[in-house]
């Protein structure tokens, strides 16, 4: 933590702290959020999925570079790699694209393994490999998926791609369907500016070059929605304030979400996250 | 009915009507798409290892599958007959489905004999039997340390690698788990 703290501090960002219990969590139909409630009953809000909304806001209201290192909350995540209370390193820069942030990570985890100075740390440091969604496709499944039917391109991910993918060094995945595009804008390509590294078949991050639009924003939002009321999901509210706040204007960012506990897994060589947290679930 | 969130190691399930017993297994979701448990598990009938991927949350069909300690008793044929040494019960397992387990039996032994919807199907023998030496290539005498072996016949027709010291008429300690020698037997 206190090295994190150094190599943020050293890049002139400032440390901030968003709250845990928000009015909107993620409204990705592929995450599912705990509700709050009161004594009474009533229902006050969420765990946030991710520190993402309050974070942007602070990019709309001049914060250049920001990091946060907070407890992020996921309900049905519970696995080797999954805790439902976990630990997220998110941070931002303004005026910066997806490839300054892959950068950023490539730094900080070279950081981090000169500050442990174990064996297990030296494969994760240098500069990382890329690959395209397409190409990784291509290479490792025989061919591309048509992002349209999920169920076979995510079974066809998690069996094929994602295990084979970070073995000798890292690899940053980039290039994703435009349908995954989430809060992320769009390339030039047409491909979703997003990007997503992984260690020995485990995904240690998940980066953004910033979707500052708030029409197509909404318009994505809306759909994640209608996807939740068809699957039978609760309909989390969109958070007006964000949506405000990408109206007030946002400047071109880069953001990256960054599972902690994973990161401390893999650089120490450990076999779960649950070795290295204090107080997992079961231990709790 | 049970769903992906039972999945354990151990958990029994049925697919296509066989059972499945999990060997290891993963949560894995991938970016911002649909979680998966990828599961490996073992036929239970045959042996086979196979992995499957489940959707989180997809229902699935627990085995109905029970173990019993039981005593073997004697060769009938092609099989081997069991008896429930609680209500005396017995049973009877061919040889193909006791498999290399077949080897492992001598009058007497314990095993844990599972039963697939009230029907035998396959026995797991204790992780250490001892078994006597009916052939072999007379022994060294005072080569106890070397690493070169031989084979051995061994009473249940069980061929095995052992140390050049082992004569006939020794009894082994045999790990069933790999069919391997672990020692000689004093006495």
């Amino acid at each position: 933590m206190e090295a994190v703290r150094r190599f943020f501090a050293e890049r002139d960002f400032l440390e901030i702290d968003t709250p845990a219990l928000v009015p909107s969590p993620g409204l990705d139909v592929h995450l599912s959020a705990f509700e709050v409630r009161d004594p009474s009953g009533q229902a006050v809000g969420w765990l946030a999925t991710s520190p993402e909304y309050q974070m942007k806001r602070l990019l709309s209201d001049g914060a250049e570079r920001i990091f946060q290192i907070c407890r992020s909350y996921r309900a049905d995540e519970q696995g080797e790699h999954h805790e439902r209370e976990f630990t997220m390193l998110e941070w931002y820069r303004a005026h910066a694209t997806s490839n300054d942030l892959i950068e950023d990570t490539e730094a900080l985890v070279a950081h981090l393994a000169a500050a442990l100075d174990v064996p297990a740390a030296e494969r994760l440091v240098g500069p990382w490999d890329r690959i395209s969604v397409r190409a990784a496709f291509e290479q490792q499944a025989g061919g591309v998926v048509d992002p349209q039917d999920e169920d076979l391109f995510f079974r066809t991910w998690a069996e094929k791609i994602q295990p084979n993918l970070g073995h000798e060094r890292p690899v940053v995945v980039t290039d994703w369907p435009r349908s995954m595009a989430s809060l992320a804008k769009l390339t030039p390509e047409g491909t979703a500016d997003r990007f997503e590294a992984f260690v020995s078949g485990v995904e240690l991050c998940n980066g953004f070059g910033e979707l500052t639009d708030p029409a197509e924003q909404r318009r994505r939002f809306e759909l994640d929605q209608a996807a939740r009321r068809a699957a039978g999901l609760p309909v989390y509210p969109i958070d007006e304030r964000f949506i405000a706040a990408l109206e007030r204007g946002m400047p071109d960012s880069g953001g990256n979400a960054l599972g902690f506990d994973r990161l401390l897994m893999l650089l120490t060589g450990a076999e779960s996250i649950q070795a290295v947290m204090p107080f997992p679930a079961e231990r709790l | 009915m049970a769903d992906t969130s039972d999945i354990k190691k151990g958990f029994k399930l049925l697919l296509d009507g066989v059972p499945f017993a999990v060997v290891d297994h993963q949560f894995v979701k991938p970016g911002k798409g649909q979680a998966f448990v990828r599961t490996r598990m073992k036929n239970m009938m045959t042996g086979a290892v196979i992995d499957r991927t489940f959707k989180s949350g997809e229902k699935l069909d627990k085995a109905d599958t029970e173990e019993r300690t039981m005593q073997y008793l004697y060769p009938e044929g092609e099989a081997r007959v069991f008896m429930d040494t609680q209500s005396y019960e017995q049973l009877t397992l061919t040889n193909e489905q006791l498999g290399e387990n077949v080897h492992y039996l001598l009058d007497g032994t314990e095993v844990d004999v599972m039963l697939f919807e009230g029907r035998p199907i396959g026995v797991t023998p204790p992780n250490f039997v001892e078994l006597l030496v009916t052939e072999t290539e007379p022994g060294f005498k005072g080569d106890t340390s070397s690493n070169t072996t031989k084979p051995a016949t061994l009473e249940t027709g069980l061929q095995v690698n052992v140390p050049l010291f082992v004569n006939a008429g020794d009894r082994l300690k045999i790990d069933t788990r790999n069919g391997a020698y672990v020692e000689r037997v004093k006495g």
